[in-house]
């Protein structure tokens, strides 16, 4: 996936990196700092002095918004912005310490669904800043179409998803719209509620905030609210996300940026790590997802319309309950990496036995390939059925390929004599077979 | 234009992909095209000049270039660029090309170029009016005209499914993978393709889903589409609008995949980058639903996708389409070791250049040695005045007596007993920078100095600099009042047969000032050779690169070997006629100063 979310803390210091080329008549003091823990936020106060000198806010930093209406922003002990240093590292300790359910969506102040639950592992904590309702400001950019668009409004906070269309200015921007362009646009539609002495300054920092979005490759970029007082910028909330795939021209500008699992998502297991792992590695393409790890159905189908295609045709004949995971290998992975790909998934099936008693059911399907040598590819799976034999017997698995491409008749009979030595049921299909149907026929062939 | 390709659809391609390439001419071969239909290559590490291919049974040479723009003006009718460069380079090279110009179509494979550059790349060549295919394809496919690549995988699979000729339908994919495989499905269920592109995975791709079935609307050989959609994206709904308002006519058969997406979060991709729902309209149910509202014939599932075909199909009734010819390439072929652009013995005669030795060996052929040396050294027929240059410059360079270093050499061995060859090459191996070398270095230097426009005091000053007196100039005891006749010689034939004689005209100023520092820096024979073989190729239409290439190649002092041969067969077989003994070099000529060895 090609745009990934970033932690607030992550935005601000990307943002705080290039400060001077974007915002160079602004000052953004870059007071913050993350934590996992009350310890570690004692640890950094021992340098950071700001930590001991100022009061403080603490909120979790975990990809997920409406933290005030979860009662997740700690600004208050006994009144607003007395936040102590002791008070904050406990607080943190507090939240962290065991499960907590957030909400997604509220419908006024009341939550709606069904909360997420997971652990809370990281918190941004920051100067308390002392200001006025008025001095709030919020500005977002983000691609729509074909075009840029930053949102702009006199007023921030949550509120404004409510009264989006009254109280934001949008502009849209050709990806070819030059700086000079960009800059009369944004100063001709200051929204109109920012007040008259601030529309100028409003503006400037409008003009830098949408530079940086284009410059450094962000996909998505919101800071809601900002404080604007004369040239003084605090960025109160930012949510962000890049286009990872201009990662080799950033390494410089994002630095060590993380791409974490969102809250509520689970863990990405070790397998789907390593084959993120080796897919980074490599120039054909290995994608994993565990759907259900536990379900009797599993794809290691080639090609990434191909893969879902199956999983389509799963999904209709079978029901989304017994399928597995969703994956693909292509783009002319070698045996090696194969080989690799096939062991995982295997591994992974053949942990347990279907809770029903059933056999489990392998998927090994793929279209007709454009130059994705079929035989070397299988070359790799037959080495993985070798190491995982004797366990794909004891969860009763059956095979059912279907392939074409080159060398797909080689491929096809190494698969079949393989699995024949070493006693696998498979059923093996070509090109004259459609695409799918071997997933009718894994299905009819359990009853 | 309204077919992407046609049989005279010529590519350049960027990378030098073996496979790939073998693939497209392997199928240029199958369906009996006329030229290969790649028309260079552009392999910016590679110090080749061309990397052979098999085209059907022989081997063609397909030229290489350091860049695109290069490969362009060689190859201008070539309008295809097929893009193989990394994702890291793929935006700089497609970028480029625009910027060159002179492209109909770019295809770029690469998958995850910066969504940024993909963008402004598609704009930019939208606005050129110039056909993305791509990034992250396999590409598109012409049937029996042009095929990109690996598109359609084997031969044996092309003809299979049909791809060898046009069929009826026009197919629009995102998955390069599921193109092959629509491919198949409408060859056995219908009479194959007409045209058929596979856009692309990424989510900034060049030409949508509209703009290629617009193209087929307009292409009358396309009868009835096929558009297989992705969840994610509204492109979909583009194509909805055109069939609304009448921008489409044909029949369209149409499939979004990924339904499954609707069983579960965001948080899970579903094949492409392109392919995940931002809100309903996005999914593929709802796209499904959409397109089947709007009259496209949509099935129930990608199962009952080839009955769907098969029943539009067969309803149109469409006649039935003729098989052409094909031509089989065969299982196995060997590469050549060898290459031989310059003459050929398989015939009944042997050739030079195309003309049989008999034509111009015997005197009535009116051809001299001049000319069998543009046929084998240049491959061209020079003119008159030319080949009768060369012969000049071979006769003044024929021989300069006994106490040159090569006719020494040439002597010394003689006397030692050896055979002619052998005393001819310990002389020839004197041939080089000091010996000869001043042909070559005046044609360079002198050529440099034009080229730069340096006027003769900056050439001084430049060559000063280099640290290199100017080679060409001066010599042991001819003047301008007491000149050099040879000289004489070569430059009234130049005068009287060249059409025009920029170079030494530029050479002569630079005498000029030489020579009022001192009398005998003259324009020597040498010199004057190598400038005059400069204006005779500049005369002959050659462009400054290939003359540069000449020169860098040692050309020059090839026509000094060879005139320089006849003076030392003279010289070697002098010796054997005189019987001279073994030479030994008087001790009391040479200067004894020898230390003993430090220890260290």
């Amino acid at each position: 996936m090609a745009q990934k979310a970033i932690r607030e803390y992550d935005a601000k210091s990307i943002l705080a990196k290039h400060w001077d080329k974007y915002f160079p008549d602004f000052t953004y003091a870059y007071e913050t700092t993350m934590v996992q823990n009350g310890t570690e936020l004692n640890e950094i106060a021992k340098t950071a002095s700001w930590l001991n000198e100022k009061t403080l806010v603490a909120k979790p930093d975990m990809l997920f918004g409406k933290r005030g209406m979860n009662n997740l922003v700690l600004f208050r002990d006994a009144k607003p912005g007395d936040v102590s240093l002791a008070k904050a590292s406990s607080w943190i300790d507090e939240k962290s310490s065991g499960d907590q359910s957030v909400f997604f969506s509220f419908d006024g102040e009341t939550p709606t669904g069904e909360p997420s639950v997971d652990k809370l592992t990281h918190f941004i904590v920051e100067p308390f800043t002392p200001h006025e309702q008025s001095e709030e400001y919020y500005v977002s950019a983000t691609c729509v179409g074909d075009d840029d668009v930053i949102y702009m409004s006199a007023e921030g906070g949550i509120a404004i998803e409510e009264d989006w269309d009254a109280k934001v200015t949008e502009i849209a921007f050709p990806i070819t719209a030059s700086e000079d362009e960009i800059a009369e646009q944004i100063r001709a539609n200051v929204p109109k509620d920012v007040a008259d002495e601030n529309k100028a300054n409003f503006a400037e920092f409008c003009i830098g905030f949408f530079k940086a979005y284009r410059e450094l490759n962000f996909a998505y970029l919101e800071i809601n609210p900002f404080v604007m007082q004369g040239n003084k910028i605090e960025l109160l909330d930012m949510v962000a996300k890049l286009d990872d795939t201009a990662g080799f021209m950033m390494v410089e500008e994002w630095g060590d940026v993380e791409y974490p699992t969102a809250f509520g998502m689970e863990a990405k297991s070790p397998e789907v790590e390593a084959i993120e792992e080796a897919d980074a590695k490599t120039g054909a393409s290995l994608k994993l997802t565990l759907l259900k790890p536990e379900a009797r159905i599993w794809t290691m189908v080639a090609g990434g319309g191909a893969s879902v295609v199956y999983a389509d045709t799963i999904a209709d004949m079978a029901g989304i309950d017994d399928l597995a995971n969703y994956g693909e290998y292509s783009g002319g992975p070698t045996t090696g990496e194969t080989k690799f790909y096939a062991e995982t998934l295997l591994d992974l099936m053949t942990r347990e036995k279907d809770p029903q008693g059933r056999g489990k059911v392998m998927i090994i399907g793929g279209a007709i390939a454009n130059f994705t040598d079929v035989a070397k590819t299988f070359t790799g799976i037959i080495q993985a059925f070798e190491v995982y034999a004797d366990k794909m017997k004891e969860v009763n698995l059956k095979i059912y390929v279907r392939r074409g491409g080159p060398n797909y008749e080689k491929g096809l009979k190494d698969i079949k004599e393989a699995a024949d030595r070493l006693g696998l049921y498979i059923e093996v299909y070509g090109p004259e077979t459609h695409v799918t149907d071997i997933v009718r026929m894994a299905l009819e062939g359990d009853k | 234009m309204n077919q992407l390709y046609t049989k005279s659809t010529q590519a350049i391609f960027w990378n030098n992909n073996k496979t790939a390439i073998q693939r497209m001419l392997d199928y240029d071969y199958t369906i009996q095209r006329e030229t290969p239909s790649v028309a260079a290559i552009v392999a910016p590490t590679s110090n080749n000049k061309f990397d052979k291919f098999f085209f059907g049974p022989d081997e063609v040479m397909i030229p290489l270039f350091k860049t695109t723009a290069e490969a362009k003006a060689a190859q201008p009718q070539a309008d295809v660029l097929l893009n193989f460069a990394s994702f890291r380079t793929a935006y700089d090279v497609t970028m480029e090309a625009l910027e060159i110009g002179g492209f109909s179509s770019m295809m770029i494979t690469a998958e995850g170029i910066p969504e940024r550059l993909a963008r402004g790349m598609n704009q930019t060549a939208r606005e050129k009016n110039v056909t993305i295919i791509g990034p992250a394809t396999v590409g598109a496919i012409t049937p029996g005209a042009f095929k990109v690549a690996n598109i359609g995988g084997t031969i044996t699979n092309i003809v299979n499914s049909k791809l060898h000729r046009a069929g009826s339908c026009g197919l629009v994919t995102r998955s390069g993978g599921l193109f092959n495989e629509l491919s198949n499905i409408i060859a056995i269920n219908a009479d194959g393709i007409a045209e058929g592109v596979a856009i692309g995975g990424d989510r900034f791709v060049g030409s949508v889903f509209i703009d290629n079935l617009l193209r087929m609307e307009k292409n009358p050989e396309v009868k009835y589409m096929i558009l297989l959609g992705e969840v994610g994206g509204t492109e979909e709904y583009k194509v909805i609008e055109a069939i609304k308002n009448g921008t489409i006519t044909k029949p369209v058969i149409a499939w979004c995949i990924g339904t499954i997406a609707k069983y579960y979060d965001s948080g899970v991709q579903f094949g492409h980058a392109g392919a995940s729902a931002n809100g309903e309209m996005e999914t593929a149910e709802y796209k499904n639903n959409a397109m089947r509202e709007a009259g496209i014939h949509v099935p129930t599932s990608f199962n009952e996708l080839p009955a769907m075909i098969n029943k539009v199909f067969t309803n149109m009734n469409l006649a039935e389409i003729p098989e052409p010819s094909m031509s089989t390439v065969p299982a196995t072929r060997r590469s050549k070791e060898f290459i031989c652009t310059i003459s050929d013995d398989r015939g009944e005669e042997c050739t030079y250049a195309g003309f049989p030795i008999s034509s111009v060996a015997t005197p009535e052929t009116g051809k001299g040695i001049g000319d069998v040396i543009s046929l084998l050294w240049f491959k061209k027929q020079y003119p008159k005045w030319a080949t009768e240059f060369i012969e000049t410059v071979l006769k003044t360079v024929a021989d300069h007596g006994p106490a040159v270093s090569g006719a020494h050499n040439a002597k010394v061995t003689a006397r030692a007993g050896k055979s002619v060859v052998e005393s001819l090459v310990t002389g020839l191996l004197t041939i080089g920078p000091r010996f000869g070398g001043a042909i070559d270095g005046a044609a360079e230097h002198f050529k440099y100095a034009d080229d730069n426009g340096l006027n003769p005091k900056e050439f001084l000053g430049h060559m000063k600099k280099q640290g290199i007196p100017i080679p060409g100039i001066g010599h042991r005891i001819k003047s301008l009042k007491n000149p050099d006749l040879r000289v004489t010689g070569l430059m009234n034939f130049a005068a009287d047969n060249f059409p025009a004689t920029p170079l030494l005209d530029y050479a002569k100023t630079v005498e000029a000032l030489t020579t009022s520092k001192k009398e005998n820096l003259i324009l020597n024979v040498d010199g004057t050779i190598g400038i005059l073989m400069v204006d005779m190729w500049r005369a002959l239409d050659y462009s400054e690169d290939e003359i540069n290439e000449f020169i860098a190649s040692g050309t020059l002092n090839a026509f000094f070997i060879v005139g320089r041969s006849i003076g030392f067969i003279g010289h070697v077989l002098d010796e054997k006629r005189l019987a001279m003994p073994m030479y030994r070099h008087p001790m009391d000529d040479i200067l004894y100063q020898v230390d003993v060895a430090e220890e260290i």
